[in-house]
C-alpha cells in the first residue's frame, strides 16, 4: 500500500539530496571537528558551511547560529538564558497556544517562583496583542511566542510584536520551528533576540536543531561542557545531522516559493472539497495569517482517533487534536484556548502538506474521507 | 500509536450490531460529547429473559467502538441475570486486552449495560451516588472506589485510565490518592497528616521550611526572610535584605514563599508580610 504522508508538521521525509550530503560523514570522514589534525579540521570546515547555510535561510550572521539537538533544546536554552541573565526579574509572558516545549517549561517555571502570563487567543487563533502589551512590566524577563502554530498553522505578527517588546528592553524569543521553510523568516526585519528552529521539520533528520542568538544578547549555555559552538553549547557536535541541516536549509530557501504557491493550492483544494462534500465541518483558524501547508478541520459528532485509524487503512497519515490522541483525555490545549466547542474539538484532524505531496494524493483523500465520516456518524448516537 | 489487538481492530473496522432497536425493552445511555465518548445500548429481551438482540451507537475512539461492538456480541443469547454479571474486565478480555489508558472504554460498556438492564427491569434511574471528585469528567468518589476495588488499581494514572478521573486539570489528584489509599488500606499520606498538625508542630515545620527551602533561594538574590508570628493559620513574616526594597517582593511572597509553605507544611496556611 502506498503511503500518503500529510503529517509534515509532525516530521518530514529527509530529502534525498540531504541524505547524499550526509552519508560520507558517517564512516569516511568521521573526524572530531575539535581535533587538531586536518582529518578533523575538514569536518569543522563542513560545520562552518552548514552554519552559513542555516544563517542565510533566516538572514542571520553565521556566528549567531548555535546548533542544538532539537527544537525543544533550542526553546529551553533560549528561555533559561534569558531568565538567568536578569535573575531579579520574575515574570514570563507567553501564549496559551504554545508547543509543549515552551508551554510545559513555562508551567514548570511557574512552580519555581516565576509568574507566567499566558496571553489568550481569539476564536480564530489570533493573539490578543493588546493583552500582551498591557502585560509587559518592569519585572518581565522574557516574552516567548510561537511564530506559527503547529496545530492550526496560525501565524502571529512576530515582527510587529518584537518591535514593541524590544522598545521596552525585554528579551524576545520565538519558536519558529513550524514557520521556517513555510513562510519568509527574516531576523533582520523582525527584532527577535532568539529564534528556535528544528531540522526534521524541513527535511533534515531528527535530532538536530538550531538557535539564533542575536549579537549582543546576554547568553549562558544550557548544556555546560566543552568549548563547542563558541562556548554556547557543550558536547561533541552531531556532525552528520548538522551537515544535513545545512543542506536542508539551502533547499528550504529554494523551495519556499513552491510551498507558498503549489502546496498552498493543494491545501486549499483539500479544504474546499472536504467542506463541499461533508456537512457539519469547520476549519479551525483563519484563511489569512496561516501557514500555506496546514489545515485543522473539525468533523462534528465524530472522534478524531477513529478517523485517523480509518484513513490509516488507506495509508493516509495525518494527526488529530482529539482527547484520545493527545494522551491526556482532554482535547488539544490549542483548540480549547480558541474556544472550539467539544462537538468539534474531539473530531479535529490536521493535514499538513509538503512539497512531496501530489494532486493525485489530495484527490485520493478527498475521495476516501467523506464515506468514512458518514460511516462514523452513522455509528454515533449524536448524529441524526 | 496505540497498541490495539487484532480483535480490537476487527471490531472497530467491522462493528457488529451497530444501530438502534426501535421497540427496545431496555435502553442504556452513558457518556457525553464533552467527555469524548458516549454509548447508547438498546436491548430486546424475550419471554425467557434472554437477550435476543442488542444494538449499539457509539461516539468515541476505536477502542470505544470495539468495546461496544464486543459487548453486544457477548450479551446476545444470554439471560439478563447472566449479562448483569459481566464486568469491564470481561469486555477487555473478550477483545484480547485494551491499552491501560483505554480501559475506560470497557467501563463505558459495562455502565451502559447496567443502565439498560435497570431500564428493562423498570428500576428507577439511579441517581449519581457519592460526591463528585473529578469535576472535569464528573466522576464520583464511589465510582473511583469501585474501579480501584474491582481492578486492583494502585496509582492515580491507573484510575485515570479506567474512569478518566484526574485526566483533566489534575486538581483532584490528592483526593484520588486518598481513595486509593483507603481502599488498599495503606496509611494516610503525608499531606493528609499535615492538616492534623498542632500549632506547635506547624511552627516547627514552618521554621524548618524557611531555613532549608526558602532562605537559600532568597539569599541567591541578596534577600532574606524572618518568621515574626503565627496565628489562625496565618504566617507573619518580615522580608529583609534586598527583598525589603524590591518591587516584586509581594510576588515573591505570594507566589514563592506561600506556595512552598502550603506545599511543605499545610495547604490551609497563608503568608502575610508584617508592616516594616
Amino acid at each position: 500500500m502506498k503511503t500518503i504522508y500529510v503529517d509534515n508538521n509532525a516530521t518530514t521525509r529527509v530529502d534525498p539530496q540531504v541524505l547524499d550530503a550526509m552519508l560520507p560523514y558517517f564512516n569516511d570522514f568521521y573526524g572530531n571537528p575539535s581535533s587538531m589534525h586536518s582529518f578533523g579540521g575538514e569536518v569543522a570546515h563542513k560545520i562552518d558551511e552548514a552554519r552559513i547555510k542555516v544563517a542565510s535561510l533566516i538572514n542571520a550572521s553565521p556566528d549567531e547560529i548555535v546548533f542544538t539537538s532539537c527544537g525543544t533544546e533550542s526553546d529551553s536554552t533560549a528561555i533559561h538564558a534569558a531568565i538567568s541573565s536578569v535573575p531579579d526579574k520574575k515574570h514570563i509572558i507567553t501564549s496559551r497556544v504554545e508547543h509543549p516545549a515552551v508551554k510545559n517549561l513555562c508551567e514548570h517555571l511557574s512552580k519555581k517562583g516565576y509568574r507566567v502570563t499566558f496571553v489568550p487567543v481569539d476564536r480564530k487563533g489570533m493573539l490578543d496583542v493588546d493583552y500582551l502589551y498591557n502585560s509587559l512590566t518592569d519585572d518581565t524577563a522574557i516574552v516567548s511566542l510561537i511564530w506559527a502554530n503547529n496545530e492550526t498553522g496560525m501565524i502571529f505578527p512576530i515582527e510587529e510584536i518584537s518591535r514593541v517588546v524590544k522598545q521596552k528592553g525585554i528579551v524576545f524569543h520565538t519558536d519558529a520551528v513550524q514557520a521556517v521553510g513555510k513562510v519568509p523568516v527574516d531576523v533582520d526585519k523582525s527584532k527577535v533576540d532568539m529564534l528556535s528552529l528544528s531540522g526534521h521539520k524541513i527535511h533534515a533528520p531528527k535530532g538536530v536543531g538550531a538557535l539564533f542568538v542575536r549579537k549582543g544578547t546576554r547568553f549562558s549555555p544550557f548544556l555546560i561542557g566543552g568549548h563547542q559552538e563558541g562556548g554556547r553549547r557543550g558536547g561533541t557536535e552531531n556532525v552528520v545531522s548538522i551537515i544535513g541541516l545545512g543542506k536542508a536549509s539551502e533547499l528550504a530557501g529554494n523551495h519556499l516559493k513552491e510551498v507558498t504557491t503549489r502546496v498552498g493550492q493543494l491545501r486549499d483544494k483539500l479544504e474546499s472539497e472536504l467542506l463541499r462534500k461533508i456537512p457539519n465541518v469547520m476549519i479551525n483558524g483563519d484563511s489569512e495569517n496561516r501557514l500555506p501547508n496546514t489545515t485543522s478541520i473539525s468533523f462534528e459528532y465524530v472522534e478524531g482517533e477513529s478517523i485517523l485509524l480509518m484513513i490509516d487503512e488507506f495509508g493516509i497519515c495525518a494527526s488529530s487534536g482529539s482527547a484520545c490522541t493527545s494522551g491526556s483525555l482532554e482535547p488539544s490545549h490549542v483548540l480549547r484556548a480558541m474556544g472550539v466547542p467539544f462537538t468539534a474539538a474531539h473530531g479535529s484532524i490536521r493535514f499538513s502538506l509538503s512539497i512531496y505531496n501530489t494532486e493525485e494524493e489530495i484527490d485520493f483523500i478527498i475521495e476516501k474521507l467523506p464515506p468514512i465520516i458518514e460511516h462514523l456518524r452513522n455509528l454515533s448516537p449524536f448524529w441524526k | 500509536m496505540w497498541e490495539y489487538t487484532e480483535k480490537v481492530k476487527d471490531h472497530f473496522l467491522n462493528p457488529r450490531n451497530a444501530g438502534v432497536i426501535e421497540d427496545a425493552d431496555g435502553v442504556g445511555e452513558v457518556g457525553s460529547l464533552a467527555c469524548g465518548d458516549a454509548l447508547k445500548l438498546t436491548l430486546k429481551v424475550d419471554d425467557d429473559k434472554k437477550i435476543s438482540d442488542a444494538k449499539f451507537q457509539t461516539f468515541g475512539c476505536a477502542s470505544a467502538i470495539a468495546s461496544s461492538s464486543a459487548l453486544t456480541e457477548m450479551i446476545k443469547g444470554i439471560t439478563i441475570d447472566e449479562a448483569g454479571k459481566i464486568t469491564n474486565n470481561d469486555i477487555a478480555e473478550y477483545l484480547g486486552g485494551l491499552p491501560k489508558e483505554k480501559m475506560h472504554c470497557s467501563v463505558l460498556g459495562r455502565d451502559a449495560l447496567e443502565k439498560a438492564i435497570a431500564n428493562y427491569r423498570g428500576e428507577p434511574e439511579k441517581k449519581v451516588d457519592g460526591e463528585i471528585v473529578c469535576e472535569c469528567f464528573g466522576v464520583t468518589d464511589l465510582e473511583i472506589q469501585r474501579a480501584v476495588k474491582e481492578n486492583s488499581l494502585k496509582t492515580i494514572e491507573d484510575v485515570t485510565g479506567y474512569v478518566k478521573a484526574g485526566g483533566g486539570c489534575e486538581n483532584c489528584h490528592d483526593k484520588i490518592q486518598e481513595i486509593i489509599d483507603s481502599v488498599n488500606g495503606t496509611p494516610v499520606t503525608e499531606k493528609t497528616r499535615h492538616s492534623k498538625l498542632t500549632n506547635i508542630q506547624k511552627i516547627r515545620l514552618i521554621e524548618e521550611t524557611l531555613e532549608r527551602e526558602i532562605k537559600p533561594e532568597l539569599k541567591k538574590d541578596g534577600g532574606d526572610i524572618e518568621l515574626i508570628d503565627f496565628a489562625d493559620n496565618t504566617v507573619f513574616v518580615k522580608l529583609c535584605g534586598t527583598c525589603s526594597t524590591c518591587s516584586a517582593s509581594q510576588l515573591t511572597l505570594k507566589h514563592y514563599v506561600e506556595t512552598k509553605i502550603k506545599e511543605l507544611v499545610s495547604p490551609e496556611l497563608v503568608v502575610e508580610e508584617v508592616a516594616q
